[in-house]
C-alpha cells in the first residue's frame, strides 16, 4: 500500500543518524542524511524528499529554523516534519508541533517511528489529494465560467434582437438573469403591435439557460412571420417538451399587444399573477395563471386558450417572475404578494408605479435586486415596426400573377392563414417596405371576415368591458362549433410603371353587414373596439367596400426602385 | 540492522570520544552554552544506545550548565569520563563478537 518515500534525516549526532537511517531503510524507504540545519535545507531543495526527520538542536542552523525554511520551500505541498528530540519541557514540545507536524522523543523506538512515518504519509497523501481536487475544481470552474460567458454572448445576440428598449416597455432584470432561468423577450409584430414574453425556467445555471435559446428562436421567428399567440404557444410548448428533460420546464406569460385593435391577449402558465392596471380608474385585473408551464404537456393536450382584454390609453400591464415575491430582507422576511398589492392600491400616478415598485424593493432588500425580473408595458399610439430581415434579396421575383385562396371551416378553426399569405406577399420586394401596413390590413380584413362574416358576431357587444369579454367568449364558442363557411383572398399582382400594384379582395360566406351602421357604431365605440375599418382606409392606398358588405377590395402600389 | 550494528558501535564510540573531548574543552573555557548543547546531544545518543547512566549524567550536566554552576559541572564531567570509560570497554567487547 505505502510507496517508497525519500526521507531526509537531519541529525548532528553521527550515531543517531546511523541508527535512524537504518530504521528508515528497514521500513522500506530511502534515507538521505544531513548533519546540520543548513545542510538539511540544501539537501531538501536538491532532492525534494517527501518526509523529514529533524533533530531540534543542531549546530550551524537549528532544527526549528531549518524546518521553517523547508516548509517555505515546499510551498503548498505538505512535507511532514517529525522533530527528533530529547527535550521534555511542554513548551519545547508544543513548539515542535507548531513548526513541524509531530515529534519523536529519544531514545528512538523503531516501531513507533515506523508508525509515525506511515501516519505522516497518510496526512501527506490526503493533502496532496485535496490540492489535486482543488486544482481540478478550479479548472472545471474556469471551464464552466468560460462556457457560460460564451453561452451568454450567443444568447444575448439572439435575445436582444428584440425590442425590449421600445418606448412602451420598462423592465428590471439582472445581467445574470439567464443563469437564474429568467427570460424576457419582446418583438414587434409585422402589424406593428408586439409580443412580449416573460419566462422563468426551472433550475439555475446552464441547465436553466439552455431552453431559453430554442424558445427565443421560435418566439422571434414566428412573431416576425406574423403568427399569433396560439401558434407560438403551441410551437414553443411542443419544442420544449421535445428537447427538455423531464422536470425542466418554463413558467411563462405571453402577451400580445395590438395597438391598432386596442386589445391585449394574455396567456399565463405558472408565473405569479401579472396585472392589467386601468389608467382611468383604480381597477386592477389580475392576469392569473390558468395553465401548466410550457414544456410540460404533450402537444395533444396543450391548451393555448388565452384571455382577451380591451386596452385603453393609459392602461399598464405589469408582469413579474417569482423572484420579486421571494425577495428576502435582512431579517429573512419575504417581500410577498401583499406588499405588491399594497403598492398598487396606494399608487396614484400609473406612470410612477414601476418606479415605486423598484424603490420599495430596494428599500426592502437594501441592495441590488439580483433575481428580480419585472416588466411594465403600456399602450402607445405610434407603434414602430422593426425592419424585417430577409434571407434573399428578392430581386427576380415574378410580379405578374394572381392567386385565390379559400380557407374553409376546418381550417378557420385550427389555423391562422395570415402568416402564409404574408410570406408569399413578402417575396415581392416592393411590398417589403410596407409590411406593417400590409399585415395590419390583412389582420383587420381577416378578423372582420371571420368574426362578423363567418361567425356573425355583433361588434356592438364590444361597447363595454363586460360585453368585450362576452364577445371573445362567443367568438371562441362559435368557432369551435363552426361547420361551414369560408374566407377568400384574391391576390393579384401587376407590374406598373416600373413598379407594381397589389390588388387584394377579401370575401366571406357571411350575410354581409350594414356598412353605414358599422361605421357609425365604430365611431361611437372607438374607445373599446379599435378602429378596424377606418384603419384599413388609412393604411391601404385604396379601399373599396362592396355594398352588400360581403367583400372588400384594397390596393397597395410601389414605384420603381433605384 | 544486523549488518550495520558493528558500524553503529564504532560510530557511537568515535562520536562519544569527540563529545567527551568537547565537554572538557568547554569546561576549561567556561562556555556554558557549548557545555549544555554538547551534553544535550550526548544525552540523546546515549539513551538511544541504552547507556542509561551515562544519559542521566549528561542530563544533570545539561541542567547545571543552564544554571552556569561550573563547579557542579566539573564534577559531572569527571563522572561522565569515568562512566564513558566503562561503557567504552563494554562496547569494545561487544564489538569483538563481530570481528572476522
Amino acid at each position: 500500500m505505502s510507496e517508497r518515500l525519500s526521507v531526509l534525516i537531519a541529525e548532528d549526532n553521527a550515531a543517531d543518524r546511523l541508527l535512524l537511517s537504518a530504521i528508515v531503510t528497514r521500513e522500506g524507504h530511502r534515507a538521505l542524511t544531513a548533519a546540520d540545519g543548513q545542510e538539511a535545507l540544501e539537501l531538501f531543495c536538491r532532492e525534494r524528499p517527501q518526509l523529514v526527520l529533524m533533530d531540534a538542536l543542531m549546530p550551524v542552523m537549528d532544527g526549528f529554523e531549518a524546518a521553517r525554511l523547508i516548509k517555505l520551500a515546499a510551498g503548498e505541498t505538505l512535507v511532514p516534519i517529525i522533530f527528533l528530540t530529547s527535550l521534555t519541557e511542554n513548551d519545547a514540545l508544543v513548539h515542535c508541533l507548531e513548526v513541524g507536524d509531530d515529534f519523536l522523543a529519544k531514545p528512538y523506538n523503531r516501531v513507533i517511528l515506523g508508525a509515525k512515518i506511515r501516519a505522516m504519509d497518510r496526512l501527506r497523501r490526503l493533502q496532496q489529494t485535496v490540492l489535486e481536487q482543488r486544482d481540478l475544481i478550479a479548472k472545471h470552474n474556469e471551464h464552466l465560467v468560460a462556457e457560460q460567458r460564451v453561452a451568454k454572448a450567443v444568447f444575448d445576440k439572439v435575445a436582444h434582437s428584440g425590442c425590449l428598449n421600445a418606448p412602451n416597455i420598462r423592465y428590471l432584470q439582472s445581467p445574470y438573469a439567464l443563469f437564474n432561468g429568467d427570460l424576457m423577450l419582446a418583438a414587434y409584430k409585422p402589424s406593428g403591435g408586439m409580443h412580449v414574453l416573460l419566462g422563468d425556467f426551472t433550475g439555475h445555471g446552464l441547465p436553466a439557460a439552455i431552453g431559453a435559446m430554442p424558445l427565443a428562436e421560435v418566439f422571434y421567428g414566428m412573431t416576425t412571420k406574423g403568427y399569433g399567440l396560439a401558434d407560438i404557444l403551441r410551437e414553443v410548448n411542443a419544442k420544449l417538451k421535445r428537447i427538455l428533460p423531464v422536470g425542466v420546464f418554463c413558467c411563462a406569460t405571453l402577451i400580445n399587444l395590438s395597438f391598432h385593435r386596442r386589445v391585449v391577449e394574455v396567456w399565463n402558465g405558472g408565473l405569479p399573477d401579472g396585472y392589467l392596471l386601468r389608467g382611468g380608474s383604480n381597477e386592477r385585473i389580475p392576469l392569473v395563471s390558468r395553465h401548466l408551464p410550457l414544456g410540460v404537456l404533450e402537444p395533444a393536450v396543450f391548451d393555448e386558450k388565452y384571455e382577451v382584454y380591451p386596452l385603453l390609453e393609459g392602461d399598464r400591464l405589469l408582469l413579474l417572475s417569482d423572484g420579486l415575491l421571494e425577495t428576502r430582507n435582512h431579517a429573512g422576511e419575504l417581500f410577498g404578494e401583499q406588499r405588491l398589492l399594497d403598492l398598487m392600491a396606494a399608487n396614484e400616478q400609473r406612470g410612477q408605479l414601476f418606479d415605486e415598485v423598484q424603490q420599495a424593493l430596494s428599500a426592502f432588500r437594501g441592495e441590488t435586486q439580483d433575481d428580480v425580473s419585472l416588466i411594465e408595458l403600456s399602450l402607445i399610439e405610434e407603434a414602430r415596426s422593426s425592419p424585417l430581415t430577409f434571407s434573399n434579396d428578392g430581386n427576380d421575383t415574378p410580379l405578374d400573377w394572381s392567386a385565390c385562396f379559400e380557407f374553409r371551416a376546418e381550417t378557420l378553426k385550427h389555423m391562422n392563414p395570415l402568416p402564409y399569405l404574408l410570406q408569399l406577399l413578402l417575396e415581392v420586394q416592393g411590398l417589403r417596405s410596407q409590411v406593417g401596413a400590409l399585415y395590419t390590413v390583412l389582420v383587420e380584413l381577416y378578423s372582420n371576415a371571420l368574426e362578423h362574416g363567418v361567425l356573425r358576431l355583433d361588434s356592438s357587444l364590444k361597447r363595454d368591458v363586460q360585453g368585450f369579454a362576452q364577445y371573445y367568449g362567443e367568438r371562441r364558442e362559435r368557432l369551435a362549433r363552426l361547420e361551414e363557411g369560408f374566407v377568400r383572398f384574391h391576390l393579384e399582382l401587376r407590374p406598373e410603371h416600373g413598379g407594381g400594384r397589389l390588388i387584394m379582395r377579401v370575401e366571406d360566406s357571411g350575410g354581409g353587414f350594414d356598412l353605414a351602421a358599422a361605421r357609425a357604431c365604430e365611431q361611437a365605440a372607438e374607445q373599446l373596439h379599435g378602429r378596424g375599418l377606418k384603419l384599413v382606409s388609412q393604411l391601404a392606398e385604396k379601399s373599396d367596400w362592396e355594398n352588400d358588405g360581403r367583400g372588400v377590395s384594397v390596393e397597395f402600389s410601389w414605384s420603381a426602385q433605384a | 540492522m544486523e549488518a550495520e550494528y558493528p558500524v553503529l558501535l564504532d560510530t557511537f564510540l568515535a562520536d562519544s570520544e569527540e563529545r567527551v573531548r568537547l565537554l572538557a574543552g568547554a569546561l576549561q573555557v567556561k562556555d556554558a552554552q557549548l557545555l549544555r548543547l554538547t551534553a544535550h546531544s550526548f544525552k540523546g545518543s546515549c539513551s538511544n544506545m541504552g547507556a542509561l547512566s551515562l544519559a542521566d549524567l549528561c542530563k544533570q550536566l545539561e541542567d547545571q550548565s543552564e544554571r552556569q554552576s561550573f563547579d557542579s559541572a566539573a564534577v559531572l564531567v569527571e563522572q561522565i569520563n569515568r562512566e564513558f570509560a566503562i561503557v567504552r570497554i563494554l562496547m569494545k567487547s561487544e564489538r569483538q563478537r563481530f570481528r572476522g
